[in-house]
Parts: C-alpha cells; structure tokens; sequence
C-alpha cells in the first residue's frame, strides 16, 4: 500500500493527466449537447498539453536561458535548466487545438443557424422528419 | 521443339478485339458494320490457319508480352492443343457471324450494334484462351470472355433475360474468383511459376491432399465446363439470342471453360502427378455423374434449347472423362471430342435458331410435322444429332470410339457402360424430335406458310452439318495434333 | 543541398491557396488557373523528383539549413517520392472535376473551397516527405482541419456531420500526439531517423508498448479502419462532390503509408510483428489485427451493399479497401507489404475514378440515387464505361490494376497462413463483383419512365472538364495494371529495403 501511495504521490503530473483525459473524453462521448462535446474534447487536448508541459520540468529547474555570462564561460549545466523543446512542441499544439476550436464553434453556428437547437438528440429528431 | 518468335498469335487475338472499335463506330450503317464482322472474320481464320503449317512441323509460336509480375508474364504460345481449340472457334464464328446477320434482321432485333461489337471481343478472348502462354494469361483472357458474353446472354433485356444474366454472372464469375483465383495463387506459391508444361509443374512439388483440393478448385472453379453443381447457368442463358447460345454456349463459352480445365490437368497438375495421387478416377467419377443426370434431365425438358443445353452440359464432361481416365487413347478421345461435339453441337442450335427464324416455334411439343416444311434445316439436325450421339459416319462416332478404347486401356469398365448408357440416353432425347417433325401428324392449320429459314441462316447450317460428316472421313488435322501431343505429355499414343 | 525543387513542390499550391483566397474572392475567372498550373506544376515535378532519386539515390532535405535532430528534415526516399507523385498527380487530375462542380454546388463561395482544397494538397504532400514525428501531427491536423472546412460548407446535413468527424478526428489526432510524447519521454528526440538510431535500446518497456498503442489507434482513427470507421460515410455522403474526388482517393491512403513508415522506420517491423507481443499470451497483436482487417473487410463491403444510393456505396467500399492495405502490412512478410503498397497506389487511382464517375453523374442528373441511375449506359456512354472498367478492377479482374494488389495480398496471406484474410479478400472481391453488377444493371437496363423503345434517350453527359480526366484516369488503371510489373520491380522492390 505504501509503495502505491508512493508511485502515485511520484507522479502525480500523470495522474492528474489521465484523469483530465477521462474526464474530456467521457464529454465527448457520453455527452448529448453539441458544445459540451466540443469542451471536453478541448479538456481533452489541454490534458495532453499539460502532459508534454510536466515532461519538462525538473526539480529546482531554472529557465532555459543562458545570460551572456553563463554563454561566455561555458558553464551552463544542462541539468539545471528545464527542457524548453516540450513547451515549443506545445506552443504549436496550442495553435492547432485553438484552429480546430474556432472551425468547430463556426460549424456550430452554422448547425445552430440550420436547426436553432445545438442538442444532438434534437438535430436528429429533426433530419428525420425533414 | 523449338518456340518461334512471331505477333501472328497476338494479331489473331486482337485484329476482333480492335474491329468492336469500328463495329461501335459504324452502328447506323449496318452494310458497312457487318462488312467489318465477315472481314475480320475471314482474317482471323487465316491468320490461325497460317500457324498450322509450322505447328504440324513440331514448332510452336510464342510471345512475351509484359511482365506484370515477378516470374510471370504476359504471355501467348501457340501449342499443338492451342491450336486445335484456336481452329474450330475462329472457322465457326465466321459462319455463326454470317448466320448472326440473317438471323437478326430477319427478326429485326434491337440493339445490333451492341451485339456484334460484344460478340467480336468475346471471340478475341475465346482466341487468347486458346493462345494463352500461362496460367495468369488464360485467367486474363477466361474472365474478358465471361464478362462480354454478359451483354450477349442480356441481351433481350427483358425479366427474364436479366434473372438468367445475374445467374450467369453468380456461376461463372463466382467461381473464377472464389475458385480458380485462390488456386491459381496456390500453384504459384508452391512453385514459383504459372508456366504451362506438358506434363505438369507441380510434379512432387506438393503433398497429395492438396493436389486433391486444387484439382477440385480447377474443375468446379472453370464454372464455364459446367460440371455439376455449377452447370446451372447453362440452361438459363439459353434466354439469348440463338446464334448466341450456339455459338457461345455451345462451342466458345463452354469449350472455353473444358479447355482450360483440360490445360491445366494436363499442363499443371501434370496427368502423371495426378495418376500418382490416384486422382483421376475419382475425376472421371464426377464427370460420369454429370454425363448420366444431364442427359436424364434433358429428357424432360420440352424447351428444343433447353434440352440441347442439357445435352451440352453431358457431352462437356465427355470431353473431362477422356483427360481423366490419364490414358492415350482417352485423351485423344477427349480432346478429339472437343472439335466433333463443336461442329454436332452447333449444327443443332444453328437449326433450333432456323426454326424459331421461321416459325416462332421454340417448343418441340409444337414442332410436330415441321420436317415436311422445313426439309434441309431438319436433315442437318439429324446429322448433327448423329454425330452426338455418336454413330458413323459422323465425326462424333470417332471421338467416343476413341474414348471407349480409353476406358479399356485404363481398366475402367465401368465408366466404359457409363458412356454406352449415355450414348443410349442421347438417343432417346434426340430422336424422337426428328421423329415428330418428321412422322407425326400437325395440327390443323398450324403450319400455314412456314417455309425454310432465309439463306444467310440456312448455309452456315449446311455447312456445319456437312463438316460434322466431313470430319469423319478427314479428321487429319486435329488427329496429326492431338497425336504430336501425347508424347510430350508422357504417353505412348 | 542545393536543389530546391523539392520545396517548390510544397511551396506551389500553398501560395497558390493564399492567392486563390485574395484574387479569387475579387473574380472568379482566375481561381481555375491557380488551381491547375501549381497542382499540375507541382505534380510535374514530383514525378521528375521521383526518377532523380530512383536514379541517384534518396535523400534528405534539411529546412533552412537547421542541421537535424534539431532543425526540420523532409526525407526524399522512393516510397515518400512515389507517395508525393501520387498524391499531386491525384489531386491534380481531381482538381478538373471539382472545378465545375464546385461552381455548381457551392456558387459564391468557390474562393474560400478551392483555399482549403490546396491546403489539403499541402497538407497531404507534407505527410509524406516530413521526417519528424511532431510536425506528422501538425500536418495531420492541417490536412483534418481542412477537411473538416470543406465538408461543413454543404447545405443541410454536413455541418453535423463535419462537427463529429471534428471530435473523432481531434481524439484520433491527440492519441497519435500521445504517443509521441511517451516517444519523447523515453528517447529525448522527435527525428524518425533518431528515433530509430534510439528505439532498440528501450524497446520491450511497457512505455513503449504504450506509446505504439497510441500511435496505432490515433492512426486508424484517421484513416478508418474498421471499427473506428463509423465518422468517414457520414463525413463524406453529404460532402461536396468537389471535396470527396480529391479527399476520398488519398487521405486514407496516405494514413496507410504513415502507418507503414512508423512501424518500419521507427518502431522497427522485428518488434512489432514479434508473435508474443500481446496482451494475452496466446493471442499476439498481429493476429488480432489480421483478424479485425479480416472482419472489417467483409462486414464494410456487406454494409455497402445495404446502400440504394451509389455514393453512400462507394463510402463503404473505402472503409473495406482500408482493411485490405493494413492487413497486408500486418501480415509481415515482404510480399504483403508489397501488395499493401501497391493497393495504396491503386485503390488511390480506383477511388478516383469512382468518385470522378459520382460526381459526374451527380453534375449531370442531380442525384446518385440508384433509382437516378436507370438508363445511364445511354444518356452518359463515356462515363459509365470508365465507370465500368474502375468496376472490373475493383473485382480484381485482370489486366486492371486492382488484380495485381490483390495477387500480392493473397499470395502474402498464403506464404504467412493466414487463410482468414485470404478467404477474406476473395469474398470482399465477390461482394464487390455483386455491388458494380447491381449498378450496372440498373444502369444497363431500365430507361427512365417511358420505357424501352427506340433511341429515345438523349445523351447528357456531363461537361469535358469532368469526363475527359474521368476516363484518362480510368486508362490509367490499365496503364498500371500493364505496369504493375515494372511499379513493383523498379519503385516497391527498391523502396522496401530503403523503409528499413
């Protein structure tokens, strides 16, 4: 039991992962409302970020950029410098969940537009009895 | 024997393939379009006959045209057994292109173009079947023939014609895909070629069982041969157009599928191989089956083109019966049957076309005292009627001769009574349609102003009629070859 | 590396896009020439491209000199440069359809479609040459995104389902992004090549296991494979016809090929395919794989038959030929791999010719309904034999080109036992033989309302812009299956070994 508290207190960056994910995926899947589908799969792609952003970090860690002295003398000790390449990776995520976000909320609109309800069950009633 | 580089074989095959270009073109000036059928035609049966010299010699003719898959090309080669199969299609298509004419203007048909056009790629496929150089190359060819016949057999497009069209769809493509394709792949895993050798390729190259199951999956799986269970497309395309079903079902079609079958036993799986494995009775076994029910059911059939395709699908497994029994003489008699069945077979539909041309009459509880009016049209009948049930002097009676001294080299005797019962069969579906027409009183008034079919329809007949004769008295050609034949095959002859 | 041509490739079409959407916005006129000259240009290229490294070896280009691991790296091998001369070739001979339906369908609003439809092209063109496992997942969303675009500007019903193919697709996309950053975890590097340089040491590690698992799954989710099929027929029925001929062909196709590059370049075949690699100890992935493809196939091709409508039909038929080129990867042996491949090139060109024949039927009658179909032999001769000769190949008739892949396959499935997937592929070959001959029938015979008689039928076949690409693409399939000896031989056969 201890070694379990200790293996799960140790990572707890991954734990808090999974659960983020499970949380947006059951939105996605079990959800009937159209824009509660789109949050969860925004907590979804946000609990991957946070993923790649923990991956990063190290204890006492320092920001990962040199001053001039540091640069001149060579000393920079790797170790003590948090790996930025994750942050970069997640920037461009970012840009692409914040893409597919905005294309989504456009076609929500367009499906409001279309049927002035944005419930799943709703919508189908409706291209049924068209 | 040496292979002789030449294009004649690929021209043969596609000089009718091409001609459906201008047959399609040329759709409202119908002179000109059947100009194009009788001139390819009569090119065709040239070209074929040119190589007749050279293969006599012991030569054959070859060419590689592209090769699609590591180890297999495209392939033609122009054999001893090629040639004979080659022979009979392009000479009978010229006449049935003749008797097509006659016989679709006389009923004034729909859609001609189509059907001519069809017609011409199915005799180029029938040709490169014939011609082919391999496994891949035959299958090619075997499915370009099943896929334009589909035109032909639609061709009334009426319920019926497009029930018999799916039907003939399901037997034939059904079983080359399901069948001979995955075969074909196991012949070429377990040996790495497809190659025709006379003799076989897969001599010691797999275990027993699995010779069993291939021979099974060739035999059902060239659905065209129509041995049973998978003959049920027969009689169904017996809905198209008569110069189709004689043409087609009874000599390109169904020898097509006999051919192939006969290939590969004899070319594949190799008669020695398989006379090892102790297949070859059983083989005969299930031809003799198909022999036997055929023939009964084409007793019952009062439909004069359904009865002749039941008699086909009996007279087809003949020809299987003879490469089974693995013996000389029973092969001679086998492929030997291939050109005297043809020239019998297509006699008959040709007459059955004739009549239905000049009476409407498609029943042969109608036809009676038909022959009074229709005198030349039902002598050819009975000479065709003759040659398959095999009585001299018509070229049927050589071939089974040949078959029946078969069964005695192999020790059969039981298949030898088989084939005696089956040649009485044959008798008693035949004879009494002669009978009828002949003896039996018509009905009152029934039979005002028939009177022979019109020319066109009515020479190609004659002519089939006598070549059934004139093959009994000079069956040289075909003899010369099938007997060049059986020693590369490893039998004395 | 001073040649460039490379980049010129990618770069044509994307500023064409930027292009398109200024100039196109302001006058119509101008947006069929941007499409056509860069996505013709660029095809051009691409296939030059591919006989220079055919001939003088592959190579990789390095983006603005940034030396790799660190910088971006494009990889210029025979597989990747026969994808790209796919992929350009496709979307160009598409391009001439969707042009006139487009006009048509989506009056007004062509600038902003024809945008999206050359970033696709891009995004598509990126996938196959990026060495790099992280841009893999920028481009795959640049190429969804897009899509996601172009599917919502149909009226009715697409917005709904372009919003769950959204969902479906970002999960599918996250996963794969998963995957990769277990990948990062254990190696420190996102460069394929590095990647592999690094994998043996940590193959065997359940991390790992996790990583290619996620990899997979966000894979098959974006090229749907069965089960995870279900967002692609509702995505693509009610899709632009403009969209479906250029999108339908290639995007799980190109999935396919990125499945195929990360098991042989990274993740190692040895691994992957190794019997006890499995959850259970008896039942290794490959099995499971092999039969779900198996299952996939025959279930989506009897599914496709249920349709009465050709392009629902047709969507199905994508789902089964998926099943076809993952289970001849999984099947692990070098000829499988090669009819896999060989599918890829020519299922691209078969579903680009039916679509290509869809849409011209739906430009020329209104409706792809089977009941629309009646007559069609008569009214559309041209289209409906290209039509006809895309069916035959489907049914793996020979020579067309889709006998070949299937040879491969089966033979594959033969040398590795795996008789299920063999029985598998002959059905689905049977099923399809069915489906075109349903279609064929209808349109064969039955003449709309006043019946049968006489010539009655005028002929509508749909504008030169879309039967004339219809029917060189549909003698393509014979040019490939006439060339299929010499595809496999001098690009397959050399691009294999190079994959490793």
């Amino acid at each position: 039991m201890d070694g379990l508290m200790q293996e799960l207190v140790a990572r707890y960056n991954y734990w808090i992962y999974v659960i983020l994910m499970m949380i947006g995926f059951y939105a996605m899947i079990g959800k009937r409302n159209l824009v509660k589908k789109l949050l969860g799969m925004n907590i979804f792609q946000t609990a991957i970020i946070l993923f790649f952003v923990s991956i990063g970090v190290k204890n006492q860690g320092s920001i990962p950029i040199l001053s001039k002295k540091q640069a001149l003398e060579g000393v920079a000790d790797v170790a003590q410098v948090i790996n930025p390449l994750p942050h970069v990776l997640m920037l461009t995520a970012i840009v692409v969940g914040v893409s597919v976000t905005g294309v989504a909320l456009a076609v929500l609109q367009r499906i409001y537009k279309e049927y002035g309800t944005l419930e799943e069950d709703e919508i189908l009633e409706k291209i049924s009895k068209r | 024997m040496v292979t002789i580089f030449s294009y004649v074989p690929l021209a043969a095959i596609l000089v009718s393939m091409l001609a459906s270009i201008p047959i399609l073109a040329l759709g409202n000036r119908p002179n000109l379009r059947e100009g194009v059928t009788l001139t390819v035609a009569a090119v065709k049966v040239l070209l074929i006959a040119s190589l007749l010299p050279g293969v006599l010699a012991g030569n054959s003719y070859g060419l590689t045209l592209v090769q699609v898959v590591p180890g297999v090309s495209l392939a033609l080669k122009v054999d001893a057994f090629g040639l004979i199969f080659g022979l009979i299609a392009s000479f009978l298509w010229a006449w049935t292109s003749v008797y097509s004419i006659g016989y679709m203007r006389a009923l004034n048909e729909h859609d001609q173009t189509r059907y001519f056009a069809s017609f011409a790629v199915a005799i180029g496929a029938t040709i490169g079947v014939a011609f082919a150089g391999n496994l891949l190359t035959l299958y090619l060819f075997y499915e370009v023939l099943s896929l334009s016949t589909y035109p032909l057999v639609t061709h009334e497009q009426t319920g019926e014609a497009r029930a018999s069209g799916r039907k003939y769809l399901t037997f034939i493509l059904g079983t080359s895909i399901g069948l001979v394709l995955p075969a074909m792949l196991i012949v070429f895993s377990s040996t790495g070629s497809l190659e025709f050798v006379a003799g076989g390729i897969l001599g010691g190259k797999v275990a027993p069982d699995l010779l069993a199951v291939l021979l099974c999956l060739f035999v059902f799986g060239f659905a065209k041969a129509a041995v049973m269970p998978f003959h049920g497309w027969l009689p169904a395309a017996m809905v198209a157009p008569t110069p189709v079903s004689s043409f087609l079902h009874g000599v390109a079609v169904v020898k097509a599928g006999v051919f192939s079958i006969l290939r590969v036993v004899l070319f594949i799986l190799g008669p020695g191989t398989l006379s090892d494995a102790g297949l070859g009775t059983p083989l005969a076994y299930v031809a003799g089956f198909t022999i036997i029910t055929a023939s009964l059911v084409a007793l019952t059939q009062d439909s004069l083109k359904r009865r002749l395709a039941y008699s086909t699908i009996g007279q087809l497994s003949y020809m299987i019966i003879g490469v089974a029994l693995l013996s000389p003489s029973g092969t001679l008699g086998g492929i030997l049957h291939i050109a005297m069945h043809a020239f019998g077979k297509i006699t008959l539909f040709l007459c059955a076309g004739a009549i239905y041309v000049a009476s409407g009459k498609k029943y042969i509880s109608q036809m009676n005292g038909l022959g009074r009016r229709m005198p030349i049209t039902f002598a050819a009948f009975l000479l065709g009627a003759m040659s398959i049930i095999g009585l001299p002097p018509l070229g049927g009676f050589l071939s089974k001769w040949y078959l029946v001294i078969g069964t005695l080299e192999a020790g059969q005797i039981g298949l030898m009574v088989l084939l005696l019962i089956s040649s009485l069969l044959n008798a008693a579906y035949f004879l009494p349609i002669i009978y009828r027409a002949w003896f039996a009183e018509p009905e009152e008034g029934a039979e005002e102003g028939i009177q022979e079919a019109p020319l066109l329809c009515l020479i190609p007949l004659c002519l089939t009629a006598l070549g059934s004769f004139g093959l009994f008295l000079w069956p040289q050609p075909f003899m010369d070859l099938i007997r060049m034949l059986l020693p590369q095959l490893g039998m004395g002859g | 590396m001073t040649n460039n041509l490379p980049l010129y490739i990618l770069a044509a079409p994307l500023l064409a896009a930027f292009a398109v959407s200024v100039f196109g916005r302001l006058n119509s006129r101008v947006i069929a020439p941007l499409v056509l000259l860069p996505l013709g240009g660029s095809a051009f290229a691409s296939f030059f491209l591919l006989l220079q490294v055919l001939q003088s070896g592959s190579f990789r280009y390095v983006v603005g000199n940034w030396e790799a691991p660190y910088g971006i790296e494009l990889l210029f091998d025979p597989l990747s440069c026969l994808m790209l001369f796919l992929v350009t070739g496709v979307s160009f001979i598409a391009s001439f359809s969707a042009l006139p339906s487009t006009f048509r369908e989506l009056p007004g609003r062509e600038s902003l479609f024809f945008t999206l439809y050359l970033i696709m092209v891009v995004g598509l063109c990126g996938l196959v040459i990026t060495a790099d496992a992280f841009n893999l997942y920028v481009l795959l969303e640049i190429t969804s995104i897009s899509t996601y675009g172009m599917i919502a500007m149909g009226k009715g019903r697409p917005p709904l389902a372009s919003f769950n193919y959204i969902i479906l697709g970002s999960v599918g996309a996250c996963f794969y992004l998963l995957g990769v950053g277990y990948l990062y975890i254990l190696t420190g590097t996102l460069n394929m090549a590095d990647l592999a340089r690094l994998v043996p040491e940590i193959a065997g590690t359940a991390a790992y296991a996790t990583a290619f698992g996620f990899v997979l799954v966000g894979l098959w989710i974006k090229m749907a494979f069965f089960p995870l099929h279900n967002w692609l027929p509702r995505a693509y029925w009610h899709a632009p016809a403009g969209m479906t001929v250029m999108v339908a062909p290639l995007m799980t196709k190109v999935s396919v090929y990125l499945m195929v590059r990360l098991i042989y370049a990274v993740f190692q075949p040895d691994w992957v395919f190794q019997p006890d690699f499995g959850l259970m100890t008896q039942l290794s992935v490959r099995e499971v794989v092999l039969w779900i493809a198996s299952i996939g196939i025959v279930v989506a091709s009897i599914v496709a038959y249920s349709q009465r409508d050709l392009r629902r039909m047709l969507v199905y038929l994508i789902v089964a030929e998926v099943g076809y080129m993952v289970g001849g990867v999984w099947l692990a042996n070098d000829l499988g791999l090669t009819g896999a491949l060989l599918h890829i090139v020519n299922d691209a060109l078969m579903t680009l010719c039916l679509f290509l024949a869809c849409s011209a039927i739906w430009y020329a009658v209104g409706s792809t309904s089977f009941d629309s179909l009646q007559g069609l032999y008569r009214r559309m001769p041209l289209t409906m034999a290209a039509f006809t000769l895309t069916g035959f190949s489907m049914m793996g008739v020979p020579p067309t080109c889709g006998f070949f892949s299937k040879w491969y396959l089966i033979l594959g499935g033969l040398d590795a036992g795996h008789y299920q997937f063999v029985g598998a592929l002959v059905a689905s070959s049977l099923i399809n033989a069915i489906l075109f001959f349903r279609v064929f029938e209808i349109a064969y015979f039955k003449a709309p309302e006043e019946g049968e008689d006489g010539p009655g039928l005028p002929r509508q076949e749909a504008p030169m812009m879309m039967t004339v690409p219809l029917v060189l693409a549909a003698a393509l399939l014979l040019v490939a299956g006439f060339g299929a000896g010499t595809l496999v031989s001098r690009v397959i056969g050399v691009a294999i070994p190079e994959l490793m």
